[in-house]
């Protein structure tokens, strides 16, 4: 299984890939790069093991600054793995290994100095079930920048996120009050609150919205629009009507089925949001798009 | 027709009835195993009904004043417990500020920080499973031999309070880990995203919501802990203590009075050992209250 992973690898430098990459994406630069914004990840060949079985392989892909990304695809294509790479959350996990460059503003983020801790304060991210920690509301966005030092003017800072998160109006009269006594929307909100309070450079999500009701999920829609000013702002989502609605650029992930080995998740095809569900380039993207798959 | 119709229905109707109704007695089984279950829940109530019954009745005249302020004598009617009583109290206090902090500590290192996948980190969380089941009479083997003689520290209060610690972590460590355990991992990644690091995690967020857990397994594991005879007996506690306890000095404990008074013949000393009882019963059932409390108290919901 490893040996046989391995040899994929072999098999496929990255120029090739990036050679094949360049015909399947001629938008790669263009439109899908605007002008005033600029490169904050370049993942080069990334790809991610856990326990030696490969889930993600030979992912080639730019995101850039002051835009909304999606990351769409069927289960276990590997959308969510991508992103927790993002952030070096995958560190958490036993058996995870990354291998492959992403590069950050140009740093490695797995190169041999990169503190994973210090790389997190940077790259937020927003999980998929709702987490406040159990206690107040202001504990729950004073978190970071307690842990983080950042103790001048608590109180405003606190205010900052909340605003920015679109909550404050909502609980500017309960910030006391358990964080656990909120709706799972406005929970979410404080999760996004959260990560914003320690200023944060980009902000990932991980399907955000897949635990709420419509109303809850049109509220976090608007958000990342607004956030996309500030923040570089990376989503996953399975809803694809999500993806359209809010990310300027898409990337689409799919599974390869390994004739003897295992299910590797694999980058498909990245372009602008209406140019993947538009007219694609790749087929399967446009098979998944359609609905013909996953 | 709007009379055949109707008929139709009820008919229906009743077929409807049959089937939600008929089988009410069907399972034989069912009520004998509700049965048994039953009889075992009595099985534990009564006895522990009657035990209560006969302590309180033998107890309740000796339960005086004299008991408390009292140290032992040979002579029923000014004998009392109050020696035993302090040291039980001593006992507790040592516990709680050596067993309790190595055990959460190991607890939190086993289920926070420590490799789970390596040879040794199994070994020790085997070894510690097994030090739980062990008779509290090897812990006395191992207080006297090391403790009393290797260390010299003599038949001290704080011999038998250490040997009972040590007799007490497995019980903690195994309670705060599943304490630590209940605490969703959500709540670790959300703190470990925002770039705090694990020990931060752990100090603001996991070790306080886990509060609740931990308080009520060092609750039980220290009432089971003053509650303990046998190794306190290897260790050396003696039996007539006419002084107050220091840490360095000679003791009893309550179990070990109830122990000795009940050997002895007159029978004013059984009605002084089921007054023992009831101070120690009534030591137990508020130090377990406040397990129940704080666990009420605290309890969060996920």
């Amino acid at each position: 299984m490893d040996a046989q992973s391995d040899s994929a690898e072999h098999q496929r430098p990255t120029g090739i890939h990036l050679d094949a990459a360049a015909v399947a994406h001629p938008a790669v630069g263009g439109s899908v790069a605007p002008m005033g914004r600029e490169t904050v990840f370049d993942c080069q060949g990334l790809g991610v093991r856990y326990h030696g079985t490969r889930a993600l392989r030979d992912v080639d892909l730019q995101i850039h600054s002051h835009a909304v990304t999606a990351l769409i695809g069927p289960s276990g294509c590997g959308k969510s793995t991508f992103l927790r790479c993002l952030n070096r959350m995958n560190d958490l996990i036993p058996g995870a290994a990354v291998d492959g460059a992403c590069l950050y503003h140009g740093e490695n983020l797995y190169g041999p100095d990169i503190d994973a801790i210090e790389v997190r304060k940077r790259i937020g991210m927003v999980f998929q079930k709702p987490n406040p920690f159990p206690k107040s509301i202001y504990d729950n966005v004073a978190f970071g920048p307690r842990v983080l030092g950042m103790k001048d003017s608590l109180d405003d800072r606190v205010e900052q996120a909340l605003r920015r998160a679109a909550l404050w109006d909502e609980v500017k009269d309960r910030l006391k009050s358990g964080a656990l006594g909120l709706s799972g929307g406005q929970q979410q909100r404080l999760c996004i609150a959260r990560a914003l309070a320690v200023e944060p450079d980009v902000i990932l999500m991980d399907e955000p919205c897949s635990a709420l009701d419509p109303i809850s999920t049109a509220a976090i829609e608007d958000l990342m629009m607004t956030l996309k000013n500030d923040y570089t702002v990376v989503i996953v989502t399975h809803n694809m009507q999500q993806a359209a609605r809010v990310a300027d650029i898409t990337a689409f992930f799919s599974v390869d089925q390994g004739e003897t080995g295992p299910r590797t998740g694999v980058l498909i095809e990245v372009d602008a949001t209406d140019r993947i569900f538009t007219k694609p380039a790749n087929e399967r993207t446009e098979a998944y798009v359609t609905g013909r798959f996953g | 027709m709007n009379g055949a119709t109707r008929t139709a229905t009820a008919a229906a109707q009743r077929s409807v009835h049959a089937s939600l109704t008929g089988h009410r007695h069907r399972s034989i089984t069912a009520t004998i195993f509700v049965a048994f279950i039953m009889l075992s829940t009595a099985v534990g109530l009564i006895s522990l009904a009657v035990l209560l019954f006969t302590v309180l009745q033998d107890g309740l005249p000796y339960l005086d004043p004299i008991l408390f302020t009292n140290g032992p004598s040979m002579d029923p009617n000014i004998a009392g417990a109050r020696p035993a009583i302090l040291a039980s109290v001593l006992m507790a206090v040592v516990l709680v500020a050596t067993a309790l902090p190595v055990a959460i500590g190991t607890a939190v290192y086993l289920e926070e920080f420590a490799p789970k996948d390596r040879w040794w980190i199994r070994l020790i969380e085997l070894n510690i499973q097994n030090l739980a089941a062990i008779p509290s009479i090897i812990f006395g083997i191992l207080g006297l031999a090391f403790l009393v003689r290797g260390l010299g520290l003599g038949p001290v209060l704080l011999a038998g309070a250490l040997i009972l610690g040590l007799q007490m972590l497995p019980t903690v460590i195994i309670a705060t880990r599943e304490a630590l355990r209940a605490v969703p991992a959500t709540v670790r990644q959300g703190g470990m995203a925002l770039g705090a690091t694990r020990l931060q995690v752990v100090r603001r967020e996991v070790l306080p919501a886990a509060i609740p857990g931990i308080a009520t397994g060092s609750i039980l594991g220290l009432s089971r802990a003053i509650g303990e005879t046998a190794p306190l007996l290897m260790v050396g506690a003696a039996t007539f203590v006419s002084f107050n306890p220091s840490l360095l000095s000679q003791y009893t404990v309550l179990p070990i009075l109830i122990y000795q008074w009940i050997r002895l013949p007159q029978a004013e000393f059984q009605g002084l050992a089921a007054a023992a009882i009831i101070v120690l019963l009534v030591i137990l059932i508020s130090m377990n209250g406040i397990a129940i409390w704080m666990r009420n108290r605290y309890e969060r919901k996920w």
